[in-house]
């Protein structure tokens, strides 16, 4: 059975719930190992043993691994790879910062961001910002990839027992150094997990509108808020709103569009949800191409009137 | 300082690609092709970077057909100084285009090596990685604000909960994301001027690398089509259907 290696996402205290689908991913692939290396990450790799399908943890613990600096894990993972047959991490920032510096140490392509496992090294994955889906079959001797989260359920984060062993890896390379990070603190489901997604585009008008029109209706329906591309770029909201091609992909139970046209791009980061609902006031918006229900109007008058009514 | 920026020359952002009926791949006969957008914002912070006198000359770089040339000229017409064409036919896989780079990294020896976060065809998201990891050298990814310092540069990098920021020692490799700033558009001066600008025409055999594809394309298909569904008339409506679904 092939020995696959898991990058686990997490603070040092809980892992994140983009690991658990890669457990689902890479269980497909063979026996998992998780990887957790961070500084002070005691808590994590406890928390990752728990979770259903994980065979054995290492535990990488070392003030280099404390900001997940690709300068310093790539190193580590590679060297770890000895053991392994694939190194599966998610497709998030994290996950895409530093799988590519590993395969490029392992002289592999990587395949990136999979849909499904259709053979030991044969996978499906979109292009084109999800226009087409190819699948591919590696040639390589070992496998490097990452998952895309919202294609694979998710792993029981409990109900696992697998040993923490503790492995330690190169040191600091003094290439690079972390200076600080600006994580907006919310209450609210994190977009990549939320059953509910209320998002906005351009039509918002600006900040304030945003957030008179948008939010309320979110917070009634618990909902995670996100944002085009446009909305992005036009300063309603900051860039970890924003779904599509390049932001965040979500699949949540539903995603509400509202004032959001529909490019290609933004599409490509949200079609897979399970009910879309759109509010726009154009007729003939490719967002109705795909919505499952359509309301035509002002979303300046029928979004307040939505809340109010829920 | 040098820059060394890599173009690639992809389907036009604005064109909806369409899958091949015999599931080979997507086809781009007569399909309006441009820059890749990531890579536009790598040529034009380059510029900048030049214009505060940061950076001394940029050199672009493509990998792929005679036609990249023009993406090329693109490249020389916003403000890069000269450009190399390392051309072939033969799609090529991020890990051998990162392997060129390398190639001409060792030659021309840049201070900042800068590229887009991902192209928009193949959305594999890893040159620039893997150059960082083949010369050795520190990673910006998904740059949204560079400022260089002495012999180290301060990335501002745009990550899942927010922006982190993160200090490298130069020589380093820095990716683009959107927000870095917005590309300007070439002149018509500028781009007479550019089909002057010296352009070398390379191979990868040039710089020895094997671009035979470690991954092989079994088949290009559809996605799932989504179908759309029903238009309601009113808000009381959709608040009916939220109730139906359980989630109002």
């Amino acid at each position: 059975m092939a020995k696959v290696l898991v990058w686990v996402e997490h603070d040092n205290a809980s892992v994140k719930d983009a690991t658990l689908a890669v457990v689902t991913a890479a269980s497909q692939i063979g026996e998992v190992t998780a990887l957790v290396a961070g500084s002070g990450c005691d808590a994590a790799a406890a928390a990752a043993a728990q979770i259903e399908g994980v065979t054995k943890v290492l535990k990488a613990d070392d003030a280099a691994y404390a900001n997940a600096l690709a300068e310093n894990v790539a190193p580590l993972v590679a060297g770890l790879m000895a053991d392994y047959d694939a190194f599966v991490a998610p497709a998030t920032t994290t996950g895409k910062n530093i799988a590519p510096r590993v395969a490029a140490l392992l002289d592999v392509m990587q395949v990136s961001d999979i849909l499904s496992v259709e053979g030991p090294k044969t996978f499906t994955r979109p292009i084109y910002a999800g226009n087409a889906i190819a699948t591919v079959e590696s040639t390589d001797a070992k496998l490097v990839i990452t998952v895309r989260g919202t294609a694979f359920g998710k792993a029981a984060a409990t109900g696992g027992s697998a040993a923490v062993e503790a492995v330690s890896g190169p040191a600091d390379s003094g290439l690079s150094s972390f200076v600080g990070s600006e994580i907006a603190k919310s209450e609210r489901p994190e977009l990549t997990s939320a059953k509910i997604i209320v998002s906005g585009g351009r039509a918002l008008k600006d900040a304030a509108t945003f957030q008179e029109v948008i939010i309320p209706l979110a917070d009634k329906l618990g909902a995670g808020v996100g944002a085009s591309r446009a909305a992005v770029d036009a300063g309603y909201v900051p860039n970890d709103y924003q779904v599509g091609q390049t932001g965040k992909i979500v699949a949540p139970q539903v995603y509400i569009a509202v004032g959001i046209s529909g490019a290609i791009q933004h599409l490509a980061g949200m079609k897979d949800s399970k009910v879309i609902i759109a509010i726009n006031k154009d007729e003939d918006a490719p967002i109705f191409q795909v919505a499952d229900i359509g309301l035509v109007g002002d979303l300046f008058k029928l979004v307040p009137e939505l809340t109010g009514k829920l | 300082m040098k820059a060394l920026v890599c173009v690639k020359r992809v389907i036009d952002y604005n064109v909806k690609p369409r899958v091949k009926a015999d599931g080979t791949g997507v086809d781009l006969a007569n399909v309006k092709m441009s820059m890749n957008p990531f890579d536009e914002i790598a040529v034009e912070e380059a510029i900048r970077l030049k214009e505060k006198g940061v950076v001394t000359e940029i050199i672009a770089v493509s990998v792929g057909p005679q036609k990249a040339q023009e993406t090329l000229r693109t490249a020389l017409a916003m403000g890069a100084d000269r450009a190399i064409l390392v051309m072939t036919d033969d799609e090529v896989e991020p890990l051998a285009v990162a392997k060129i780079v390398k190639g001409i990294a060792d030659e021309e020896a840049p201070g900042l090596i800068i590229t887009g976060k991902q192209a928009i065809d193949d959305d594999s998201n890893q040159v620039g990685q893997m150059v960082a990891a083949l010369l050795g050298r520190p990673q910006g990814t998904f740059a949204n604000e560079i400022t260089v310092e002495g012999d180290s540069v301060v990335v501002k990098r745009e990550i899942d909960g927010g922006l982190e920021t993160v200090k490298l020692a130069l020589p380093a490799v820095v990716t683009t994301d959107l927000r870095l700033n917005e590309p300007r558009y070439a002149s018509l001066p500028n781009i007479m001027k550019a089909k002057n600008k010296p352009l070398a025409n390379k191979t990868p055999a040039d710089y020895g690398v094997d671009t035979t594809p470690r991954l092989k394309t079994l088949k290009v298909g559809e996605p799932p089509v989504r179908v759309a569904g029903i238009k309601v008339a009113d808000v009381d409506a959709l608040v009916a259907k939220l109730k139906e679904m359980g989630v109002a």
